[in-house]
């Protein structure tokens, strides 16, 4: 892979006591995907993202992260990155906008340049609450404000560890929309990790993470071909008559009690072909693709769901 | 794969936006960036303390209960006994230190609760120093501690000083340093013990001790062996000595109260000042270099 890189490990590891929470990992992010770290509670990857962002040493390998090595020059790493850490960080007793401007002078903005972009991103973010704690804000409100903050000092590389976890369905997908935003509006890499599998769908690229290792990795759409195919489910007028003239016509179709079921590497491209092609009256037409979770289980032989909970249960004792 | 980086005009003059490294933003460097960040991190302890009123309000009761009954009363009882019946003035250090110590200590459970809320994390990953952070901290903290001391110094005239300004503010430059080594103190045990119940149990368990074992409440010199000796170990002692004698300066000669004496040795305030700073400044090196160990 040639161009710029945002993130690049080579060997990298960490050991607690014997035990590999991550085992020689070998990444590759180029600068400006927007690159999903998939994964179970537990897999690693938020020890990861703290040896990216220098708060933890690595065991062992290397890593560099916007352009500079996270162990020789952990302070031009810190400068450049922006982080939302998958627990709050803001402090609930000062304002959204005395949160930003602490922020700045901890990157060491200059005051005029603070006060334009503070505002700036409050107007952006729905957060222009002057004189309110962020203590008496939202779940959702607070997630955005970490966001906020995280973009003051106009960083290269956002790392979002598990961004919306712990927020309702609506503020979830207003993040998404704010991230797709930025992606718009300015050159960012963005890094997240992430145990829920629409969040995945989000990103350009996504690493499978499982004990420490990676176990798979390339685009959701890759990923997803590699483990099945599309099933395109008819309802006709005459099904077993249909599904009789596709087999004929060099398609894997069969017939039940529920319709037609056609399995192909395409099922959207096909649908046009099917109902063209066509003389018998088509009452629905489904497709259904393979999930992400079709991906995990073929990597790990568990679904995610099940990795995860087995993960926060006592009685496994590892 | 290859990547175009379109070029982001702006008219101010400075560099586009890297695809790597983000924007190149007009920023302080070096050792201007760290004062700003201890500034921003004093001012934060300060926001808090306005914010707080009624905590302010409700830390100054305890001092207060000591000086206006503990005080009043023995004073009264001691009258009837012997003659002297300054004890509200000898007390009165004693107070004094009461007042920064609550304050002073809560700068370190203030550090540990930051880690357990995670603010500490967005810190640290900050490009400032470890030791910029945990100095900021306990400047804050010293600085909230001096406000409170400040305000039971207004009862001075009570516990019989005259209100000399040079005096009131030598005595506020004392609580400033006893205030900040208590503060890294705090700091220092925020650094190794990690959960936020064992601080609170260390700090309420080990506050009453070492206030009624530092020569507050009573003269040292004519302490039962064992009771000195302890005594005399604390640091806290020094503290309110170097108090006591500072106060001493706006008492007629007569009235003061007998400095304290290290086997018939009485150490220059000086030099309890500056054992004061050489064990802040030694507490704040290991708490720095503990805070700095990454995982």
């Amino acid at each position: 892979m040639t161009g710029p890189f945002a993130v690049r490990t080579r060997g990298l590891r960490r050991t607690y006591g014997g035990r590999a929470a991550v085992c020689d990992l070998d990444l590759t992010v180029p600068a400006g995907e927007t690159f999903g770290f998939l994964g179970p509670n537990g897999a690693g990857k938020s020890t990861t993202i703290a040896m990216l962002c220098t708060l933890l040493r690595p065991t062992a390998g290397t890593a560099e992260v916007a352009g500079a090595d996270v162990v020789r020059a952990p302070w031009l790493v810190r400068r450049r990155i922006g982080v939302v850490f998958q627990e709050p960080t803001v402090d609930r007793e000062l304002t959204a906008e005395e949160n930003l401007r602490l922020h700045a002078e901890l990157y060491g903005m200059l005051r005029r340049d603070a006060r334009v972009r503070s505002r700036q991103l409050l107007a952006l973010f729905g957060l222009d609450r002057p004189r309110v704690p962020v203590g008496a804000f939202s779940g959702g409100m607070r997630r955005r404000l970490e966001l906020a903050r995280s973009l003051m000092h106009h960083p290269g590389v956002l790392f979002l560890d598990e961004p919306t976890v712990g927020l309702d369905p609506q503020s979830r997908a207003v993040v998404w929309d704010h991230l797709y935003g930025l992606r718009r509006e300015q050159p960012i890499t963005l890094f997240l990790t992430t145990h829920q599998l629409e969040e995945a769908e989000h990103c350009d690229r996504i690493v499978v993470l499982d004990h420490g290792r990676v176990v798979a990795q390339g685009t959701p759409q890759q990923l997803k071909a590699e483990v099945g195919a599309d099933v395109v489910h008819l309802r006709t007028a005459d099904d077993a008559g249909v599904a009789a003239a596709l087999t004929e016509s060099g398609l894997t179709a069969g017939h039940g009690p529920d319709g037609v079921r056609v399995v192909t590497a395409d099922g959207a491209g096909l649908v046009p072909r099917l109902c063209a092609g066509l003389t018998t009256p088509v009452h629905s037409v489904t497709v259904t693709r393979p999930s992400l979770d079709d991906v995990f289980l073929h990597h790990t032989g568990r679904t995610i769901r099940d990795a995860g909970s087995a993960e926060l249960s006592p009685a496994q004792g590892r | 794969m290859t990547f175009t980086i379109e070029p982001v005009e702006r008219p101010d003059g400075v560099p586009a936006a890297d695809l790597v490294r983000g924007d190149p933003a007009r920023r302080v460097d070096g050792v201007g960036h760290e004062l700003r960040a201890i500034g921003v991190l004093w001012r934060r302890e300060l926001l808090r303390l306005a914010r707080n009123r009624a905590q302010l309000a409700l830390m100054l009761i305890n001092p207060m209960l000591f000086l206006l009954v503990l005080g009043t009363g023995l004073d009264t009882m001691l009258a009837g006994t012997a003659g002297s019946a300054d004890y509200r003035a000898y007390l009165f250090p004693g107070v004094l230190l009461m007042a920064v110590q609550l304050p002073a200590l809560s700068a370190g459970m203030s550090i540990v609760r930051d880690r357990e809320a995670g603010f500490l994390r967005g810190m640290l990953v900050a490009p400032v120093g470890r030791g910029t952070i945990l100095v900021g901290a306990c400047l804050g903290g010293a600085t909230a501690a001096v406000v409170q001391g400040g305000l039971l110094l207004a009862l001075a005239g009570f516990a019989g000083l005259s209100y000399q300004p040079v005096v009131l503010v030598l005595l506020l430059a004392v609580l400033a340093l006893v205030a900040f080594t208590m503060t890294v103190l705090s700091a220092l045990a925020a650094v190794l013990v990690r959960r936020p119940e064992t601080f609170q149990t260390m700090l309420s368990i080990g506050a009453m001790p070492l206030f009624f074992l530092s020569g507050a409440l009573f003269t040292v010199g004519t302490l039962p062996g064992w009771l000195r000796t302890i005594t005399l170990a604390n640091p806290l002692s020094y503290a309110v000595d170097a108090l006591r004698r500072t106060a001493a300066l706006a008492m007629p000669p007569e009235r003061a109260p007998a400095a304290l004496e290290l086997a018939g040795w009485t150490p220059p305030i000086l030099v309890e000042l500056a054992a004061m700073l050489l064990v802040s400044v030694f507490a704040l090196a290991v708490a720095v270099r503990r805070f700095a160990r990454t995982g």
